[in-house]
C-alpha cells in the first residue's frame, strides 16, 4: 500500500472516531510501534537507496498530518463531551434555593438600637440600669416625695420589702449622678413597669430616657438636641412644637409634640386628627433632683427627656396596637426581620 | 377640667377666635383634651311667653296654654306642672327640628290643636330634665332665637391639668391664666358680702390646726329646697360636666367651678352639738353619700358632731347630714384642709372627688371668705332663706406662708439659653398675681426680682420654678434650638466584652427570633417550669397570671412557642435577653437578685419543608450545638456538658453546661411529660445561660501556623456503652498532646456485630507538627500511642 493511501485510510478511521479511546485506537493502529505507517518507515530500508530520502519525506510528511488530525479531533471531543456535561448538569434556577434559617431581632429591640446609635454617636454613654429598685431611686430622688400627686400618675408595683419595680428608666439616671462627676451623658433604655392595661397601655413596656448635666445647659440646649434626635430617627425634617407640662423632676417641663409622622400633619386617625403626635416628655432637671444626688446645682445644670420605646417602634413601622409587642407572633416578628 | 368658653370669656375675653384660644392654652401647659359643642342645632325654636294657662278639658294632666312668640299669639297643649301664666320658656314653633331630627307639626292632643310644642331641657338636648320645661331668665327676649338667646353657640373645654395647677380648676384660675397670656386684666367680681339677718351660729373646734388651719362656717336658715335651680345655672354646671342635683348642691358646686373652692352644706337639724375637726378615732365607722360604709384609719382627716363622723373632710360628706328634701335650714362648710391631710384620706379610702382632687393639689388658702359669701347670695337668690354672720375657726400657725422668692436674671438666662428682656418679665410677673417685693441689680446677677408667691399657686418656691413660669409666659416655641457644646471625649471600648446586640445578632443570624415576654408569670406555670425557684410574688398584682417575677426564661418562651404553634408554625426558634429574679438569701442587700439571662427555644422542623432536604425534627444536638456555637463565639475555653437531673428536663437529654469550673446554664429536651402538661411539643429543646457567660469575650491573641503538612488518621474502636465520648476525646488530648490539632468524633455505631452493651466509636486524629515534616514512622507511632491510651484507660480496643 502506498502512503497516500494510509494516510486516506488513517484520516477517514480518525473521522469516525467517537470518543477517546476510538481516536486512541486508530493512533495505535497507524503511528503505534507496529503501526501502518511506522511499519512503512521500516521497509525503507528495503528501498533503493535513490528513492529513499523521496519517500522518507512524504512518510514523515504523512505522519505529521496524521498527528496533527488526532490533535484536532481529540480537542473536538474534549469539546464535545464537555457540551454534553454541562447539558446534563443544567438546572430550574427558578427552584427555591436551600436559605439557611433567619432569625431577627424583636422590633423594639431594632428600635431601642437606632436611638443608642444616634446619641452614642455624639457621645452619649448608655445605661440599663437593674429593673427592681427601692422607693428612693424611683421616687424620693427625683423630688416625688411620698404623698406627692405625682405618684398617682405612676401605677406601682410594690414587693413586700418595700421595693418595686421601676416604673421609669429614672433611677438609672439617679445611679449614674450618683456615682459619676459631671459632665454626663448617657442614655438609660429598659423595661418599666406599671400597673395598667387597656387598649393602649401594657403593664411592662420600654422607656428610653436621656440625661445631659454640664456647665451652662439650658433650655435652648434640650430643644435642639430632642428636636435633631428626632428628625435623625424619622429621618424627616418634622416640625416640633414643646408645650409646658409638669414633671417632678424636672423643672421647666415640657412636653414634645410631633408633627404626625403618619399624615405630616394634615390630621389622621393615627394623631386622632390633631396633626400632632406626643412623642416625649423632658425638661431641665429640678435642682433638688440634682442636689439629692450630690450635684451642685449652681455650678451644673441638666437636662433629661424620655420617651416610650414602643411607641416609637409604633410610629416608625406603623404598627396599631401596642400589645402585640409583647404577644410574640412570629407573623408579626417576622415583619421587621 | 371641664368648662365653657363663654362663661370664660365673660372673665376675659381676648380677641382671638377659638382654635386660637384652644391652642394658646394648650401651649400654656394647660393641655385641650377635647372640646364639644354644648347644643346640637336648634331650628325654629324662640324664647316665647306663656300669657295664659286653661285646665284641659279632657285630660287631667295637660293645659292649655296661650303662648306669645314676637309673632303672634299660639295655642300649645303641654303637660309640663311649671308650666304657668308669665313664664318664659323654650317654644319649637311648627316646623322647628328638635335634636333627633324630631320635626315639629301642628298636632292634636286629646281633642284640642296645639301649635308647636314648650320644651324641656331634655326635648332642646340639653341635660336630663325631662318633667318641666325650661324656666328662662327675665332677660330673654321674647321671640329671640333660643340658641341665641341661652348662648348656645359654645363649646365645653375638658383642659387636662397637671399635678401642680391646682390653681386652675377654677374659672377664676384658668380666666387669670388666659389673661396672663393675652396681656389683658380679668373682670374679676368679688361677691359682695351679705349681712347676717339672724344670729344663728354653730360651733366649730379645730382639734388639729395641721390638718385644717382654716375652717369658715355660716348658718342659713329657713330655706326652700323645692326651689328649682336656675336654667342659666343648670347649663353651666351642665357644661362644665356636672348634673344638676339639688339647688343647694348645685350652689355649692358652682362656686367650686368658679372659684376653685370645694363646699359642703349639711342639714343644720341633723347635726349634733357642734362641728369638730379632728383624725379618725380607732373603729370609728360612718356611711358616707354614696352608701358606702367606710373604716377610716386614725391619719384620716374628720368632720364629726356630738354624735360621730359627718364628713371625710375634703373628700364627701356622709349620709346622716345629708341635705335632703325635708331639710330646712343648712349650716355652710367653706375651709382649707392640707393638701397632705386630704391625699392620703383619699387614696387609703380609695375615693376621688371633685373636692379631694382639688384640695390635693391645694386650694387657695385665702379664698374661703370670698367662696362663703358668693355661696350664700347665690343661695338667698334660689331658696330664699336668713343667714346668720360668718364664723371663722383659724390656727395661723398652720396656715401655709406665702414664700419669697428671687429670680437671677444672669440665671434665667442661661437657663433658658437666650436673653429674655427684661420687660416681659416684668409683665409676665405682675399679671401672674406675684407680688414684686423687690426689684434690685447686681453685677454678676443682672437683674434680681423678689416675689411673694401668691395663696394660689402651691408650685412656686424655688428659683426653677420661676424661671418656668417666665419661659413658659414667653412661650416655648420663642426658644432658640442650640447643641450643647462638649469636648470630644473618646468613650472606653473595653476588650472583655460583647455588647448584648451582637449576642442577639449571632442568634438571629442562626433562625432564632427575639421575642420579649412579660417579667411577671403564671405562677402555675413558673412552678411547673421551676420547681425549686421559689418566686418572689408581687404585693399588687394585676391579675393572678401576673403575679410573680419569672425566675428563668422558660415560662414566657414555652407561652410563646403555645401561642405560635397554636397559629400553625411548623418550626419555631425563639430567644429572649432579659432579668431574671430569684429571693435574695444576702440579708444585708433588700429586694429580690436580678440576674441577665440568655434562653432559648428550639422546637419542630429543622429545615422548612423543601424539594432537596429530608425533613427532620430537631434534637437535642441542635440545641446543644447552637449553645456551643455562642461559647466558641465569645471565645469561652475549658467548656465542658455534663449530664444533668434538672426535674424539668429529660432525664436522658439533658445537660448542665459548665464554663471554667462553674455552672453557666442548662440545656435539653423539656421533660416529656411536662410537654403533654404545658400543652407543647413533643420535642421542645431549651437552653439557657447566664448573660455572662456569652457577654464577657476572651481577647484573641495570634499563635503561629505551622507551614508542615498535616496527617490524618483515623481510629474504629469498640468501647463500653458507659464510655463518653467526652472521655474519648480527653484521653487522646491527653496521650497526644500539642501534635493533635484537630479530633474529629465522626462515628458511633451500635448493631450488628457488636455487643449489645457495646458501641464503635470512630475517631479522625489529624496531627501536625509546628517545625517538621512528619514519617510514616511518626505517625504510626502516635496512632499506637492513642490506641495504647484508649485501651489502657478506656478498655477500648480496635475494631
Amino acid at each position: 500500500m502506498n502512503v497516500d493511501q494510509v494516510l486516506q485510510n488513517a484520516e477517514s478511521a480518525v473521522g469516525q472516531a467517537r470518543d477517546e479511546a476510538s481516536l486512541e485506537a486508530v493512533r495505535v493502529r497507524y503511528l503505534g510501534r507496529k503501526g501502518e505507517l511506522t511499519a512503512l518507515l521500516k521497509s525503507l530500508g528495503r528501498m533503493d537507496a535513490a528513492e529513499r530520502p523521496k519517500a522518507g519525506a512524504a512518510i514523515n510528511a504523512a505522519k505529521e498530518r496524521l498527528q496533527a488530525s488526532i490533535a484536532d479531533r481529540k480537542q473536538a471531543l474534549v469539546g464535545e463531551q464537555l457540551t454534553a456535561e454541562i447539558a446534563a448538569e443544567t438546572v430550574d434556577v427558578t427552584l427555591p434555593g436551600r436559605r439557611p434559617a433567619a432569625g431577627g431581632l424583636h422590633p423594639v429591640t431594632q428600635v431601642i438600637a437606632r436611638v443608642e446609635g444616634i446619641f452614642t454617636g455624639a457621645g452619649y454613654d448608655v445605661v440599663a440600669g437593674l429593673e427592681i429598685e427601692d422607693d428612693y431611686h424611683n421616687f424620693e430622688a427625683l423630688n416625688i416625695p411620698h404623698h406627692h400627686p405625682a405618684r398617682s400618675m405612676h401605677d406601682t408595683f410594690y414587693f413586700g420589702d418595700g421595693t418595686l419595680l421601676r416604673t421609669h428608666t429614672s433611677p438609672a439616671q439617679v445611679h449614674v449622678m450618683e456615682s459619676q462627676e459631671p459632665p454626663i451623658r448617657v442614655i438609660c433604655p429598659g423595661r418599666v413597669y406599671r400597673r395598667e392595661s387597656d387598649l393602649t397601655h401594657t403593664p411592662m413596656f420600654h422607656q428610653i430616657e436621656g440625661l445631659v448635666v454640664d456647665r451652662g445647659i439650658g433650655f435652648a440646649h434640650l430643644k435642639g438636641t430632642v428636636t435633631d434626635f428626632v428628625r435623625r430617627f424619622f429621618d424627616c425634617d418634622l416640625a416640633l412644637r414643646f408645650r409646658p407640662s409638669y414633671f417632678p423632676f424636672t423643672e421647666p417641663s415640657a412636653e414634645v409634640d410631633v408633627q404626625c409622622v403618619n399624615c405630616l400633619g394634615s390630621g389622621c386617625r393615627v394623631c386622632s386628627n390633631t396633626g400632632w403626635l406626643e412623642i416625649m416628655g423632658c425638661g431641665l432637671v429640678h435642682p433638688n433632683a440634682l442636689e439629692m444626688s450630690g450635684i451642685d446645682s449652681e455650678t451644673w445644670s441638666g437636662f433629661a427627656f424620655g420617651m416610650g420605646g414602643d411607641r416609637l417602634a409604633m410610629l416608625l413601622y406603623e404598627v396599631n396596637d401596642n400589645r402585640m409587642f409583647f404577644e410574640n407572633d412570629l407573623r408579626f416578628l417576622r415583619q421587621f426581620n | 377640667m371641664k368648662f365653657s368658653e363663654a362663661w370664660l370669656r365673660e372673665w376675659v375675653d381676648p380677641a382671638i377666635g377659638r382654635d386660637e384660644l384652644l391652642d394658646q392654652l394648650t401651649m400654656a401647659g394647660l393641655e385641650v383634651d377635647g372640646v364639644e359643642p354644648v347644643a346640637q342645632a336648634l331650628q325654629g325654636t324662640v324664647v316665647a311667653r306663656i300669657d295664659a294657662v286653661e285646665p284641659h278639658p279632657h285630660a287631667p294632666n295637660l293645659q292649655v296654654c296661650a303662648v306669645s312668640d314676637g309673632a303672634g299669639r299660639h295655642q300649645v297643649v303641654c303637660g309640663a306642672p311649671n308650666a304657668r301664666p308669665g313664664l318664659l320658656s323654650a317654644y319649637a314653633r311648627i316646623g322647628a327640628v328638635l335634636p333627633g331630627d324630631i320635626e315639629i307639626a301642628e298636632a292634636e292632643l286629646r281633642g284640642v290643636s296645639s301649635a308647636g310644642m314648650l320644651c324641656s331641657a331634655v326635648e332642646l338636648g340639653l341635660g336630663t330634665e325631662s318633667d318641666t320645661i325650661v324656666e328662662l331668665g327675665s332677660d330673654c327676649e321674647v321671640g329671640a332665637d333660643l340658641a341665641a338667646a341661652i348662648g348656645l353657640d359654645d363649646v365645653s373645654i375638658d383642659v387636662d391639668l397637671t399635678p401642680n395647677r391646682g390653681d386652675c380648676l377654677g374659672l377664676r384660675g384658668l380666666a387669670r391664666e388666659v389673661g396672663v397670656l393675652n396681656d389683658l386684666p380679668v373682670r374679676h367680681r368679688r361677691a359682695p358680702p351679705v349681712p347676717a339677718s339672724i344670729d344663728s351660729t354653730f360651733p366649730v373646734t379645730l382639734e388639729d390646726g395641721a390638718g385644717c388651719p382654716r375652717y369658715l362656717g355660716r348658718v342659713i336658715e329657713n330655706i326652700d329646697v323645692g326651689a328649682a335651680t336656675p336654667f342659666w345655672m343648670a347649663e353651666r354646671l351642665r357644661r362644665s360636666g356636672l348634673r344638676s342635683i339639688d339647688p343647694v348642691v348645685d350652689v355649692t358646686n358652682y362656686v367650686m367651678l368658679e372659684l376653685g373652692q370645694p363646699m359642703h352644706a349639711f342639714d343644720l337639724d341633723r347635726l349634733d352639738g357642734g362641728i369638730v375637726v379632728r383624725w379618725a378615732l380607732e373603729g370609728e365607722t360612718m356611711t358616707l353619700l354614696d352608701g358606702r360604709e367606710i373604716k377610716p384609719d386614725p391619719d384620716v382627716l374628720l368632720i364629726a358632731d356630738g354624735s360621730g363622723p359627718v364628713a371625710v373632710a375634703g373628700v364627701m360628706g356622709g349620709e346622716r347630714s345629708g341635705v335632703g328634701l325635708d331639710t330646712v335650714s343648712v349650716f355652710l362648710e367653706c375651709a382649707f384642709f392640707a393638701p397632705l391631710a386630704v391625699a392620703g384620706a383619699a387614696r387609703r379610702l380609695g375615693l376621688h372627688t371633685d373636692a379631694s382632687h382639688r384640695y390635693e393639689r391645694g386650694v387657695d388658702f385665702e379664698l374661703q371668705a370670698q367662696a362663703v359669701e358668693r355661696a350664700t347670695g347665690l343661695l338667698l337668690e334660689i331658696v330664699g332663706g336668713e343667714a346668720g354672720p360668718v364664723l371663722e375657726s383659724v390656727d395661723r400657725d398652720h396656715l401655709p406662708t406665702r414664700p419669697t422668692v428671687s429670680l437671677r436674671q444672669a440665671r434665667l438666662d442661661e437657663l433658658a439659653g437666650v436673653p429674655i428682656p427684661p420687660g416681659e418679665v416684668d409683665r409676665a410677673l405682675a399679671r401672674l398675681d406675684f407680688e414684686l417685693v423687690e426689684r434690685s441689680e447686681t453685677e454678676a446677677a443682672g437683674i434680681v426680682w423678689t416675689i411673694s408667691v401668691p395663696s394660689h399657686r402651691f408650685d412656686i418656691r424655688i428659683e426653677a420654678d420661676l424661671v418656668e413660669e417666665v419661659c413658659r409666659i414667653y412661650g416655648y416655641g420663642r426658644i432658640p434650638s442650640l447643641l450643647p457644646d462638649a469636648a470630644l471625649a473618646l468613650r472606653p471600648a473595653p476588650l472583655g466584652h460583647n455588647d448584648e446586640r451582637s449576642v442577639k445578632r449571632l442568634l438571629a443570624a442562626a433562625g432564632f427570633q427575639e421575642v420579649i415576654t412579660y417579667s411577671f408569670v403564671d405562677p402555675v406555670t413558673q412552678d411547673l417550669l421551676d420547681p425549686r425557684g421559689n418566686p418572689v410574688p408581687l404585693a399588687n398584682p394585676m391579675s393572678a397570671e401576673q403575679s410573680v417575677m419569672r425566675t428563668c426564661l422558660l415560662p414566657g418562651l414555652v407561652d410563646a412557642l403555645r401561642f405560635n404553634t397554636q397559629r400553625q408554625q411548623e418550626a419555631v426558634r425563639l430567644f429572649e435577653l432579659g432579668y431574671c429574679f430569684t429571693p435574695e438569701s444576702d440579708p444585708k442587700r433588700s429586694g429580690p437578685r436580678q440576674v441577665s439571662m440568655l434562653g432559648g427555644l428550639l422546637w419542630g422542623e429543622r429545615t422548612p419543608e423543601s424539594w432537596h432536604t429530608e425533613s427532620a425534627a430537631v434534637d437535642f444536638f441542635d440545641i446543644k450545638g447552637q449553645v456551643e456555637q455562642l461559647l466558641a463565639w465569645a471565645g469561652a475555653k475549658d467548656v465542658a456538658f455534663q449530664p444533668g437531673d434538672d426535674p424539668v428536663l429529660h432525664p436522658g437529654q439533658q445537660a448542665v453546661v459548665i464554663l471554667g469550673g462553674e455552672r453557666v446554664g442548662r440545656l435539653g429536651r423539656l421533660h416529656p411529660e411536662l410537654e403533654h402538661r404545658l400543652d407543647v411539643g413533643p420535642g421542645v429543646h431549651v437552653f439557657e445561660l447566664s448573660s455572662d457567660a456569652v457577654l464577657s469575650h476572651r481577647q484573641r491573641k495570634y499563635s503561629p501556623i505551622s507551614r508542615m503538612p498535616s496527617v490524618r488518621r483515623d481510629l474504629a474502636l469498640v468501647v463500653n456503652e458507659r464510655v463518653t465520648a467526652a472521655q474519648v476525646q480527653s484521653t487522646l488530648a491527653d496521650a497526644l498532646g500539642e501534635i493533635l490539632v484537630e479530633l474529629r468524633l465522626f462515628d458511633v455505631y451500635r448493631g450488628k456485630s457488636i455487643d449489645s452493651n457495646e458501641k464503635s466509636v470512630a475517631v479522625g486524629l489529624t496531627f501536625q507538627h509546628p517545625s517538621a515534616t512528619l514519617t510514616e514512622a511518626d505517625i504510626s507511632g502516635y496512632a499506637a500511642k492513642a490506641v495504647a491510651a484508649l485501651q489502657s484507660k478506656l478498655g477500648a480496643r480496635l475494631r
